[in-house]
């Protein structure tokens, strides 16, 4: 028997520790309130070492935790002081620069005692309901007036909860027990981590995470610098213009391949915006880093040194490195246009790799509803705020076509209608996949999607937008065609703008029509078996398998008609 | 002879289909390899020669209980009938669209699975019920004479209906079958509302999707089944095992064929809460591990825990998402990749990773000496000591050590610096450590403390992990049956007609309406009733009651169970402290100040379990005979060890074995580890027990 017999507990320890924190994010979607949380997976659980350096990490809806989330715990050691970390303590913030990019994210560390000594800590993130202020939109003019802040302190010492911090935290927001309720979530899904920590420690008679720590970090860093020093030591930048709220943002990159890291510098990027769509550092690094995770090292689990050597610069409040205090709510709209930014720079020191632009951000929106105020309301009308989460389509990659109304970089899901009816007075009376919007290639950018969004009888609502491509749709790459831009109008043809609060009267619809990922290589080049496909499926009308492929009348009769007839094409 | 007395259990599986004939208290069983064109061959085949063995006709059988992985296969395969959906207006792409995220983050070459039906086959209609079941857009009766028009030129067989809301107002659903019936009378129609009338559109028409695609298929099968069996002189009852763990007549199986997906797995759940009930034990973890995958399901008070949805087909390595949503009664299992072929290989971190790919029958495991150059579990239990190379399968394949200890090597051990003992300990730990973890998991997810548990053992690869799985867990007790090989089929014999109907319609505490509920509960029993009465025109036939609820706001129910006392007396203070007990029990706390809602109803109706005798366990004898002795690798010792070798079928009632030992026979052989020491029970039960 070779010595590396001991090995082999570390293997089974660091499976463990990955379930452990998968475990610790499951207790979290169940028990929390936020439908961003429950419904699309908006959150995030790690364990670390008693240095504040990320074990392992959840792999849940959103990239944009992984590398706040890395750093988060390193703060919270240095505020509280090592000395006042007590057993049975509990900590939270919702600081956007140490914690995860917006006051919407509360953020819990838990320090873990076993045997009466500290041997490492447990975090979690959530994106709550409210946070007071104006409310979740891009209004805000800085980060004031965007909510409650709460800088890092103990939510509980030693067991006791801080009840001055909790009347606070009730007198500040809109939904109060909902938050609270949030909050108690967050810190028993910390709980749950530990006590499955204590367990694997005890039967490993473990007395510190010492030896599994450095056996998980050595391998990731191993592992990761492998891939990275089998890339060719380059430099390219790429860059991309996107709608921004009134004027456009343009984010430029100098990616850098070197020996042991890859270094993002977004020097040239587009200063801040006077609306709440800019961006903390830690939350563009975390899109660039994932970015650059997929194209080269997919498979490696995010830890504290399998992230390390991807670095990040940018100048201090250009829009992707926005400083307090600048509003920052809706900073996933920037930080998820950065890896496609990434890719237009990858595509380059790395051709045939990554996929085309495609949607970018997120298509959400928020509807207020109330009574209508135009004339008497009926008995019954209600107040109601419903938020929903929609995707455009992702682009196309150099061996597929791109995913129909499916999120990239984001990885969050829709809510189904039935269950966003239930939650207010709202209809959704369309939501369905948009033909012709997905960018013409070899490779077809995926489709975006159709939504009609109105109200019940007796009410009225604004509706928060918080779309982007309106102007900038997503661009092809090697030859293939941008796809379809974002449309939203009134369906009596008022126009409507891309972000923000804007009011929809009485029986009024609005018509949403989101963007369309972009196609990869020539439209020429298409597999002609694929686009009869498209056309049979009704993926691309007549008119664009003429036009944009080159298809017969013919042919294309002959398919509508073995279509109507049943027959398989 | 009483041929009531005799029934016969028949589990179609992947490879093998299983009959069991048990007469009283005595079973005949065998395995025959699948007839995939005519699964009916199969069944008749086993029929006969378990018919044979025990000395009666097939015209005496008195009562044939079925299950089948067909209906599951026809959705993995895609080899259903040309079906086509009809729904609301604004919503074709429902089944397309999914849940528009990504089930794997970093694979940017990932593709979701196709829908079941492509785009041009899902046909819409002009018409909308609100969430409160009220018409927003009346239907036109004459849209769906000329859509049905359309639908009948294109030559479908079978017809899916969901429309959204449909499962608070079914009168549209119900229009379009009655003109569909008038206008193409061969066409099977499915509806919505009568499949799954659950809120939740991507999984209600996925659902009524599936049920349609397969019912052609199904409808066709079930009666050729019963012509073939009419030509045998078999003139019996045929029932249906359902993926809820009870079985249904063969006309309400062929009507919602979906029902029958999983109902193989769903019987071993039923055999292991059988052994459950006769040893009293009220807390069980079944554990039934194969060639490819292993399942671990949890069984409270005798009963298999259930739940609403599942998935079935999934596409990536098993992920969850991967697949399609089917929800219907469902037993709640786990399955994960990991079975006696799942094969290892050494990743990027230079961690052991093992499955979910499995080196099938051909080429097998390196062992099998059939090509097999990759490492797989089994052969790492080969070269642990676990396994003897010359009595496998009862001798009939012969294993060879050398080549799993060369594929050990060659693949992990090269790059790990492993002997191919320690390679092997380290596989074998990996796969036992990911099938502990889907089990903790399991259990936490449902408040469970496994270390209360007793662990019940079967299928080929189960007896061979199941002690080191004890360990890791915390579980002090483990059962193996005998016929652990059959386990599902003799689990459909135990099982109950049963079925279960629900319904999604939301109710607030704070709104609570006893009368709606009464009225709601009382049409969901006689529903579910109905379908049972079918099966058995007289039997007692009990109502099980139970509510999903959550704070409102929260996005995933608890499901609560209440008595028909609490069902049918309904008050609101009761069902407040009902959920707050289940959900302190699951999440620590409760929370104040939140209104609590009922979102989802059901009804179980089911015939009574049946009666078990007790086992009267066997008091400590002498120690059974020790056939050999080999050196085997005891992983919580890390190292080698002294083991004997006991027969199992040379076990007395009583004796007793101390372990490490490896109590051999033909199927399987059950793996005691150092720390425990087992007994033979008087039902041939080998009962592990953690030695004092």
């Amino acid at each position: 028997m070779t010595q590396n017999t001991s090995n082999v507990p570390y293997q089974v320890m660091w499976n463990r520790m990955i379930s452990v924190v998968e475990e610790q994010a499951q207790a979290l979607v169940r028990t929390a309130f936020s439908t961003s949380v429950r419904e699309a997976g908006d959150l995030s659980a790690g364990v670390y070492d008693i240095d504040g350096q990320m074990l392992a990490q959840a792999v849940t809806g959103t990239p944009g935790h992984v590398n706040a989330m890395a750093d988060a715990v390193g703060h919270f050691i240095r505020r509280i002081g090592r000395d006042n970390i007590l057993e049975g303590d509990v900590y939270i913030t919702n600081d956007p620069w140490e914690g995860t990019g917006h006051l919407h994210d509360i953020t819990i560390v838990s320090p873990s005692f076993h045997k009466g000594k500290l041997v490492g800590f447990f975090a979690c993130t959530a994106h709550i309901v409210d946070i007071g202020g104006r409310g979740f939109g891009a209004d805000a003019a800085s980060v004031y007036e965007e909510g409650l802040y709460i800088p890092i302190m103990k939510f509980a010492d030693q067991g006791t909860v801080d009840q001055t911090l909790v009347r606070i935290v009730r007198g500040n927001v809109r939904e109060p027990d909902q938050l609270i309720g949030d909050m108690y979530a967050l810190a028993t899904c910390n709980e749950i981590g530990h006590r499955r920590l204590v367990e694997m420690m005890e039967e490993f008679d473990l007395s510190d995470l010492n030896g599994i720590a450095a056996f998980i970090l050595e391998n990731s860093r191993r592992a990761t610098l492998e891939r990275i020093a089998a890339l060719p030591r380059e430099i390219a930048t790429g860059e991309l213009t996107v709608d921004g709220f009134d004027n456009p943002i343009t984010l430029k990159v100098k990616l850098s391949i070197e020996e042991d890291r890859i270094v993002s510098d977004f020097e040239g990027t587009s200063g801040l915006d006077k609306k709440g769509i800019n961006c903390p550092m830690v939350y563009a690094k975390a899109y660039a880093c994932y970015a650059l995770k997929c194209a080269i090292a997919p498979e490696i689990p995010n830890n504290a040194a399998s992230l390390a050597p991807f670095e990040m610069v940018a100048p201090v409040n250009s829009i992707v490195n926005a400083i307090h205090p600048a509003p920052v709510a809706l900073r996933h709209i920037v930080g998820h246009f950065v890896p496609d930014t990434i890719y237009n720079a990858l595509d380059k020191i790395l051709p045939n790799v990554v996929p085309a632009e495609g949607a970018g951000c997120l298509c959400n929106f928020q509807v207020s509803l109330r009574p209508r105020t135009d004339a008497p309301a009926p008995k019954g009308a209600v107040r109601s705020e419903v938020l929903t989460f929609n995707s455009g389509g992702s682009g196309a990659r150099p061996m597929h076509d791109g995913l129909n109304a499916t999120a990239f970089p984001s990885g969050v899901m829709t809510m189904p209608i039935e269950a966003t009816e239930h939650v207010g007075p709202v209809i959704i009376w369309r939501k369905e996949l948009r033909p012709d919007s997905g960018g013409a290639g070899k490779q077809r950018g995926g489709l975006g999607q159709y939504m009609e969004v109105g109200a019940t009888e007796g009410h009225e609502f604004d509706f928060q937008a918080m779309f982007d491509r309106v102007d900038h749709p997503a661009q092809g790459r090697q030859g293939g065609a941008d796809g379809a831009a974002t449309e939203i109008a009134q369906d009596d043809g008022t126009k409507m703008n891309g972000k923000g609060k804007q009011f929809v009267p009485h029986g009024r619809r609005v018509m949403l029509s989101f963007p369309g990922g972009a196609g990869y290589g020539k439209p020429s080049e298409r597999d002609p078996e694929l686009v009869r496909r498209d056309l049979a499926r009704g993926y691309i009308s007549a008119k664009v398998a003429k036009e944009d492929y080159g298809m017969s009348d013919n042919d294309i009769a002959k398919i509508l008609n073995a279509v109507k007839k049943g027959e398989a094409v | 002879m009483d041929t009531s007395s005799i029934r016969m259990g028949v589990d179609i599986g992947g490879t093998f289909t299983d009959v069991v004939l048990e007469i009283g208290e005595t079973q005949y069983s065998t395995k025959v390899l699948t007839t995939y064109a005519a699964p009916e061959d199969a069944i008749i085949d086993g029929m006969q020669q378990v018919c044979s063995k025990a000395g009666v006709k097939p015209s005496d059988v008195g009562q044939i209980i079925h299950g089948t992985t067909l209906a599951t296969n026809a959705l993995i395969e895609r080899r259903g009938a040309k079906t086509a959906l009809i729904t609301t207006q604004g919503f074709r792409d429902v089944i397309e669209m999914r849940t528009e995220s990504r089930f794997e983050q970093y694979d940017l070459n990932l593709n979701l699975p196709e829908p079941l039906l492509p785009r041009q086959q899902r046909y819409t209609l002009e018409e909308r019920m609100d969430a409160m079941g009220n018409a927003l857009i009346e239907l036109k009766r004459s849209d769906v004479e000329g859509l049905v028009d359309e639908i009948k030129e294109a030559g479908y067989q079978s017809i899916a209906v969901g429309l959204i809301h449909s499962y608070l107002n079914d009168t549209h659903e119900k229009m379009v079958r009655d003109v569909i019936e008038e206008n193409i009378p061969n066409a099977m129609v499915s509806l919505s509302c009568e499949v799954s009338p659950q809120m939740r559109e991507y999984e209600r028409f996925n659902t009524v999707v599936a049920n349609a695609y397969i019912k052609p298929l199904m409808k066709s099968y079930l009666g050729r089944l019963e012509g073939r069996l009419n030509d045998e002189g078999v003139s019996c009852n045929i029932f249906l095992m359902h993926s809820g763990g009870g079985i249904i007549s063969i006309e309400s199986a062929a009507d919602f064929p979906v029902r029958l997906v999983e109902s193989g797995p769903a019987g071993g759940a039923v055999f292991a809460a059988n052994i459950a009930a006769r040893y009293g034990l009220d807390k069980v973890l079944s554990f039934d591990m194969g060639g490819t995958t292993a399942k671990i399901c949890l069984i409270k008070d005798q009963t298999p825990k259930t739940s609403r949805v599942f998935e079935v087909a999934r596409t990536y390595r098993f992920k969850k998402g991967s697949g399609m949503p089917i929800s219907i009664p469902v037993i709640d299992m786990v399955e994960i990749g990991a079975g006696g072929g799942s094969l290892a290989h050494v990743d990027s971190m230079r961690q052991i990773r093992v499955g979910p790919e499995s080196a099938g029958s051909e080429p097998g495991p390196a062992c099998y000496g059939r090509g097999g150059t990759k490492p797989a579990v089994t052969d790492a239990d080969l070269v642990l000591g676990k396994l003897d190379p010359d009595n496998f399968a009862g001798g009939s394949i012969k294993l060879h050590t050398d080549s799993s200890a060369d594929a050990l090597e060659t693949v992990l051990g090269q790059t790990l610096d492993m002997d191919a003992q320690t390679a092997a300990f380290g596989l074998a730990e990996v796969v036992d450590e990911n099938m502990a973890n889907a089990a903790r998991v399991h259990a936490v997810e449902n408040g469970e403390d496994l270390s209360e548990y007793t662990m019940i053992a079967f299928g080929g690869a189960a007896p061979l992990h199941a002690g080191r799985l004890c360990e890791k867990l915390g579980v002090d007790r483990l059962l193996v049956p005998t016929g652990a090989g059959v386990g599902s089929a003799i689990g459909f014999l135990r099982a109950p007609f049963s079925f279960e109907a629900n319904r999604s319609v939301y109710m607030k505490l704070s709104d609570f309406n006893p009368d709606v509920i009464t009225n709601l509960l009382t049409e969901l029993k006689t529903e579910a009733t109905g379908f049972v009465r079918n099966c058995d025109e007289t039997a007692d036939i009990l109502s099980e009651f139970k509510v999903y609820m959550r704070y409102s706001g929260q996005g995933w129910e608890i499901p609560i169970t209440l008595s028909e006392e609490q069902a049918m007396n309904p008050n609101a203070a009761e069902f407040q402290e009902l959920f707050e007990t289940d959900y302190i029990n699951l999440f620590g706390r409760a929370v104040d100040g939140m209104d609590v809602e009922i979102t989802v109803w059901s009804v179980n109706a089911t015939t009574p379990s049946q009666a078990v005798e007790p086992i009267k366990a066997a008091s400590d004898g002498t120690a059974a005979k020790i056939e050999t002795t080999r050196t085997m690798f005891d992983p919580a010792l890390s190292k080698a060890v002294d083991t004997s070798v006991v027969l199992r079928t040379e076990m007395n009632i009583g004796e007793t074995v101390q372990g490490p030992s490896a109590i051999t026979e033909d199927e399987t052989t059950i793996i005691l580890p150092s720390s425990r020491r087992a007994i033979k029970q008087p039902d041939g039960c080998i009962d592990i027990v953690t030695k004092v």
